[in-house]
């Protein structure tokens, strides 16, 4: 009887080896975990009796949670509105379309690579050295952090415009301005209006715990009931935190189909 | 031929409104305006704070140059942390996330077993990873495990909506080809849906790997592990040209990880 | 022996598909059943092997009451009703070998389908199975690298390793060119012929029916309306099975010049 293997024995050979390395660089990482294992059998435990402590949620404690809530909005908001400000040159130059030279798309380029990699959080404490920690660190950090995904989003836009209608308003005499104006930002309206409906959704919750590093919003009061040890707070704040987020998201999710 | 009961001839014309009524744009526009205006105000930035920060943003950013790469043995310390961090949690996330993400997908699962993995899915992906890890801090102790353990969460969330996504965009076709043989449950999985998905599965591993790597760098700074840790230590320690090197490397790590996971999706698809 | 009686179906909102559909398929009979798309044809192929449930009626294949099995029950029901596509439905990423062997799926334990390991004498039933649908040395190759006709060729493999009891094949040639068509009907009842099995063959194109067929029936709005053999296919007759459906007529009779001149 003939026989029929799925791969060949050399294949097969390499296919073993490929699983080895891969258990060989899994069992290395673990290593490097030093797990700590009485810790871990106790995890368990420990986990539900932290739950069992957030709940019920400290519900007298709302009052004082409104005021940090409306500043992590504002953070996110503000942070938003610079990230489109800067944005809109950066998308400029890093687009094929508009750019000046192979130096100007570079530079477009690096900006919008800084800004991506580095976390929000990161520049928070940045910018906390810079202006001190509060609400204003905060903003700056979500607004740096945004160019990169926004400008990105932008150039993409605009690299996608149709020159035909650009050329036609050309053909009809109109000058610079009203080129940008008739020809240019109809087309990529839709696209800059979704992009910063988006991303303020995404800062919304990313701005939730810039106060853990010290950089104004809820953030702030949730690290100090979790140092504090006020697990019940902590359960209401992390409510709260589970509202926000999921009333933004609905939000965004609405004003980009209707901006579409 | 018309009536012509008065000869009406037309001098304006107005952009037609986006919205039903056409009070509702500008009124839309003045409702954003004022939002944009209250946050601002509310930000309460004080000039004089401002000039005084400015001034000291100098001198801040004179001790962090140039940066200082005497002590690379911690930095390669925490980056190495970091790796390990990101492949075992990428590795147990997937293991994870792919039963959810069957679960997960319409065509696959009946509504009560939908909602479930839909529900499980959610419940990933509504926290912040840094407030995972705190928690995870909390119940395992500080380093590299709880952070491990917060990144393996994320990717429930994230890996299982995206394989589920996968897995609904599949070719029926060849799932009922597989069914109408008389193929089990099981076998229809390995032999209808597995070779559909197994390019998209091999990318969004990578992707995910990528990702963790990212978040790597940030959780260390609620005691979660890897280059965070490095890091955030150097911030508190004032050493700021330390800080420097460690953020040029984690700028590093992130664009050769960006890289890295960009060809090898590109090779695979 | 496949016996259905009063078959209906109806989709979720939707009009009635098949309104009490009977027909029987003796023993080593290969039977024909054309209409216009939307008639009903795929409705009832799958009603059968239930890959759609009907809503009522029974389908009874050797005795065995399909309509009332459930699970693994309808799953070794399914073993003996090999089924054939009309857009192939090989899983496109696997080798030939694979498509071919996962006709045993129904036979083997999940671990062995994970690790590709079927019995000994299952991987040469498909070995001489590939021979005998002309596919002999394809068997590493994967089912994207190949053509409309060899694809529809590993599907016939893919069911003839079932050892089914009967064939359902679903408009197998409507996705191949007129002279791989007619190449792969050939073959089709020429295989069913010799395994002596059973065959029931939905299709679109009347001259090809013409040419293969013993029997014919023709469904129209979810019933049958003829039953006869090519002879009886009279212009009225296609009238009537096309009726409400004049374009589709034409098209099923267009390749009629095509295949005429090409014979």
């Amino acid at each position: 009887m003939r026989a029929w293997r799925r791969f060949s024995p050399l294949q097969t050979a390499l296919r073993l080896l490929a699983r080895l390395g891969a258990a060989v660089v899994l069992l290395w990482a673990l290593r490097g975990m030093d797990i700590r294992w009485e810790f871990v059998s106790d995890s368990p435990a420990q986990m539900g009796d932290l739950l069992g402590r957030m709940f019920p949620p400290d519900w007298a404690f709302a009052g004082e949670v409104v005021d940090p809530l409306v500043q992590t909005i504002n953070i996110a908001t503000v942070g938003t509105i610079l990230a489109v400000l800067l944005s809109i040159p950066v998308a400029f130059l890093a687009a094929r379309n508009t750019t000046f030279n192979r130096a100007t798309y570079a530079l477009g380029r690096l900006v919008m690579s800084v800004s991506r990699s580095v976390d929000s959080l990161i520049w928070a404490l940045i910018f906390i050295i810079v202006v001190g920690p509060g609400s204003l660190a905060g903003a700056l950090a979500v607004g740096v952090r945004s160019i990169g995904f926004v400008s990105k989003l932008f150039a993409e836009g605009i690299e996608e415009i149709d020159r035909g209608q650009v050329e036609a308003i050309v053909a009809t005499g109109a000058g610079r301005f009203k080129v940008l104006l008739y020809g240019i930002v109809p087309q990529i309206r839709p696209v800059f209006a979704g992009v910063c409906i988006y991303r303020w959704d995404i800062n919304i919750r990313e701005s939730t715990v810039l106060g853990i590093v010290g950089a104004g919003g809820i953030g702030f009061v949730l690290n100090t009931a979790i140092l504090g040890l006020e697990w019940s707070r902590v359960g209401l704040i992390l409510l709260v935190i589970l509202g926000v987020v999921v009333v933004s998201e609905a939000l965004s999710a609405y004003f980009r189909k209707r901006v579409a | 031929m018309m009536r012509m009961s008065r000869p009406t001839v037309v001098t304006e014309w107005r952009r037609p409104s986006a919205f039903p009524a056409r009070w509702m744009g500008p009124a839309l526009g003045l409702g954003l305006a004022a939002f944009v205006l209250w946050n601002l105000l509310s930000l309460q930035v004080d000039p004089a704070r401002v000039s005084r920060g400015l001034g000291r943003a100098w001198i801040v950013f004179g001790r962090a140059f140039p940066p200082d790469w005497s002590r690379w043995e911690l930095l390669v310390e925490g980056v190495i942390e970091s790796l390990q961090m990101a492949a075992l949690s990428t590795a147990l996330g997937v293991l994870i996330a792919t039963p959810v993400a069957v679960m997960a997908a319409r065509n696959f699962s009946p509504l009560g077993v939908y909602a479930v993995g839909r529900g499980i899915i959610s419940l990933g992906r509504t926290f912040h990873e840094i407030i995972v890890a705190i928690l995870f801090v909390k119940a395992v102790g500080f380093g590299p495990f709880a952070g491990m353990l917060t990144l393996t969460w994320g990717s429930i969330g994230f890996f299982g909506k995206l394989l589920a996504e996968q897995i609904e965009n599949i070719d029926r076709g060849q799932v009922e080809a597989i069914r109408a043989t008389g193929a089990g449950p099981g076998a229809v999985l390995v032999f209808g849906v597995l070779p559909q998905v197994l390019p998209r599965f091999v990318g969004l591993t990578i992707y995910q790997w990528d990702i963790h790597l990212r978040q790597s760098a940030i959780i260390g700074i609620v005691g979660a592990g890897g280059i965070g840790t490095t890091l955030y230590n150097s911030f508190a320690r004032y050493d700021y040209d330390f800080s420097l090197a460690i953020l040029l490397v984690i700028v590093a790590i992130v664009l050769l990880g960006e890289a890295v996971s960009a060809a090898a999706r590109r090779r695979i698809q | 022996m496949l016996e259905v009686a009063g078959l209906v179906k109806a989709y979720p909102g939707g009009d009635q598909v098949l309104r009490g559909v009977s027909l029987t398929v003796k023993a080593t009979e290969v039977v024909f059943v054309i209409g216009p798309s939307g008639a009903g044809k795929s409705t009832l192929i799958r009603c059968i092997n239930r890959l759609v449930e009907p809503d009522a009626g029974s389908v009874r294949l050797d005795g065995v009451e399909i309509t009332r099995l459930t699970g693994a029950e309808l799953r070794r029901a399914r073993r003996h009703m090999a089924m054939i596509f009309q857009e192939f439905n090989l899983v496109e990423r696997l080798t030939v070998m694979e498509n071919v062997l996962s006709g045993r799926l129904g036979y083997v334990g999940l671990w062995q389908a994970w690790r590709r390991r079927f019995p000994p004498e299952d991987v040469e039933l498909a070995f001489e199975t590939l021979k005998r649908v002309g596919l002999s040395g394809f068997e590493n190759k994967r089912a994207d690298e190949l053509s409309g006709g060899q694809r529809q060729r590993v599907g016939i493999a893919r069911a003839l390793v079932q050892r089914p009891k009967i064939l359902l094949v679903d408009e197998p040639t409507s996705s191949l060119d007129p002279k791989t068509s007619e190449a792969v009907m050939a073959l089709i009842t020429r295989l069913a012929a010799e395994e002596q099995i059973p065959a029931l063959i939905n299709i679109h194109d009347v001259p090809l029916a013409r040419q293969f067929a013993q029997r014919i029936l023709g469904l129209n709005q979810g019933v049958f309306v003829f039953e006869g053999t090519p002879e009886d296919l009279t212009p009225a007759v296609l009238d009537l099975i096309y009726a409400g459906a004049g374009e589709e007529l034409t098209s099923a009779l267009g390749a009629l010049s095509v295949s005429d001149t090409g014979v």
